[in-house]
């Protein structure tokens, strides 16, 4: 079984059924269920998620990016403060980065007061941390390379081409 | 004398295509599902789009050399070499031409006459017996069949071939069987081509879209080559249809000789397009190719497993992006299956004869949809099957 191409279409349509899989792969269906199996306990597959616009929810929402400056630590480099930053709930996603600060911070709350008081009380006094820089979002365009003010594009092929 | 009895005789022997036809039905279709597009429904990536709309900033708006820009059709020779392992191509064997349709029409009219044979594929592309027609020659047909893959076999060859016959069109990976030719396959019929020393033109428009093995193109049978026309373009294998830019790689003699009429004709493609194509041809955009193939696989595996299930015998086609469904089982003809299937379900699919005669028993399906559309539709041609019960 082609494993690039299963999590290819997995990752296009977390909702298709392992039958569609399995004819889309030219395998049976019982191959696709383990492969994705082995693929979930390898940790390849980490979950199956829904790209959600919500802007266009109208509930409050505020997400922001943090950038974290911080020094390395001998042994673990930067992986403790890592470890710490990950742990809150708040955080939906982090980097370690090359450039002018060493991590992103991905951020989702529901006010702006509320990321600010979660990056003042939180994640700044972390040790080792040794500035931040919030920046919050305005407008989502695009998720997960997915356009999401974009109207789904009309097939304007002709109906009969030779 | 009115002016349809003026008409070049040539035109008047044209036949209308049953495609048309089609056309005409789907289009008065409420909520019809067309499987029947010939072209990708990815869009041209965006790299290539941003160089052509460059040109046109830069305002490289000017008359293009008739054969293209050098830079061009050296980007060609080297693609077809990192591609598909052509050696020994350079500018010199390169003309960019008006979609790949130009080519096959220039390759006709430069060579084809009155009193000349020449041999076509059926079931084959629909473009070439006009082509042949056009020219005053007679169009001759191979038939092709399912059991061998729908590839051209050395003994029906064999049989089609005379003294008359100057020319072969072959077009392999094949709209509309989806079938291919490998190395094999093409050196079986290497002496016969010699033995009658025909001019082989050979459309390779789908050459990318192999799946599971590597594409072999006729190109690399080194003594074919003073014989040889290669036709191919830029719209399958990265999405550009609308650009309407093709190529053909010959002999530079051939290539100067059908020039004589692409200089007069059509003078060559738009400047902007083919300076998009330049970055198309670079290795950069393999990428977006390979990309595109794989994403055709899974559709076309989709696709044949769904119509087997559904009790219409369908193999695997090994390339292009169509299935040639044998729709012998329902008892019905190919025009009337697809009549039906149109009026009842509103999927329209296209009647092999609209191939040629011997596309009888089958319909071709193209599966350039998404995995989503090709559902919906499969779903409607299984409540089509059941009412046939």
């Amino acid at each position: 079984m082609d494993t690039m191409q299963l999590l290819r279409l997995i990752e296009t349509d977390p909702l298709i059924s392992d039958q569609d899989l399995a004819d889309a792969l030219n395998v049976t269906a019982g191959e696709v269920s383990a492969a994705k199996k082995r693929l979930e306990n390898d940790k390849v597959i980490c979950g199956y998620r829904t790209i959600i616009n919500w802007d266009r929810t109208g509930a409050e929402h505020c997400d922001a990016i943090i950038q974290v400056s911080a020094k390395p630590e001998r042994d673990v480099g930067y992986d403790r403060i890592a470890g710490r930053i990950a742990r809150y709930p708040e955080v939906t996603s982090l980097y370690l980065m090359s450039g002018t600060s060493e991590f992103f911070v991905f951020i989702e709350g529901t006010t702006m007061r509320e990321v600010s008081d979660f990056v003042a009380r939180k994640l700044a006094p972390i040790e080792g941390v040794t500035a931040t820089v919030t920046c919050l979002q305005l407008k989502q365009y695009k998720i997960e390379g997915r356009l999401l003010e974009e109207e789904k594009r009309a097939d304007e092929r002709l109906l009969v081409e030779p | 004398m009115s002016i349809k009895e003026r008409l070049n005789e040539n035109v008047r022997a044209l036949r209308p295509s049953l495609l048309w036809q089609f056309f005409a039905m789907a289009m008065d279709t409420p909520n019809v599902i067309s499987l029947s597009v010939g072209e990708p429904d990815f869009p041209t990536p965006w790299h290539i789009s941003e160089e052509g709309i460059y040109a046109i900033e830069r305002e490289r708006t000017y008359y293009p050399p008739s054969l293209g820009f050098t830079q061009l059709r050296r980007g060609i020779a080297a693609y077809y070499e990192r591609r598909f392992g052509a050696e020994g191509y350079t500018a010199d064997n390169v003309m960019v031409t008006v979609g790949a349709s130009e080519g096959i029409d220039l390759a006709c009219r430069s060579f084809l006459q009155k009193g000349d044979e020449c041999i076509i594929l059926d079931p084959g592309y629909v473009a070439y017996e006009p082509s042949v027609i056009l020219t005053g020659a007679t169009p001759v047909y191979l038939q092709l069949e399912e059991k061998d893959g729908f590839k051209v076999k050395a003994e029906s060859l064999r049989k089609v071939l005379n003294e008359k016959t100057k020319m072969i069109i072959l077009n392999y990976p094949s709209n509309p069987t989806g079938g291919i030719m490998t190395r094999e396959d093409y050196e079986e019929l290497v002496p016969l081509l010699k033995q009658y020393n025909v001019i082989v033109v050979a459309d390779e428009i789908y050459l990318e879209l192999v799946y599971g093995q590597k594409p072999f193109s006729i190109a690399c049978i080194e003594e074919l080559r003073d014989q040889l026309i290669i036709v191919s373009g830029f719209s399958k294998a990265w999405s550009m249809t609308g650009w309407r830019l093709g190529y053909m790689l010959a002999d530079p003699e051939l290539i100067l000789t059908m020039n004589n009429i692409h200089q007069y004709s059509t003078v060559g493609p738009a400047t902007p397009a083919q300076f998009a194509a330049i970055e198309a041809v670079s290795p950069k955009s393999d990428r977006d190719i390979d990309t595109h193939v794989q994403s055709f696989e899974s559709r076309r595996n989709y696709l044949t497993a769904q119509l087997n299930r559904m009790g219409l015998h369908t193999p695997l086609p090994e390339g292009a992006f169509y299935v040639f469904a044998n729709i012998t089982s329902t008892g019905l003809s190919s025009y009337d299956f697809c009549v039906r299937l149109l009026q009842e379900q509103a999927i329209c699919v296209i009647p092999g004869t609209a191939f040629g005669a011997s596309g009888e028993g089958f319909v071709r399906i193209s599966y350039a949809y998404s995995l989503q559309e090709l559902k919906t539709a499969c779903a409607r041609i299984e409540q089509f099957l059941e009412s046939l019960k």
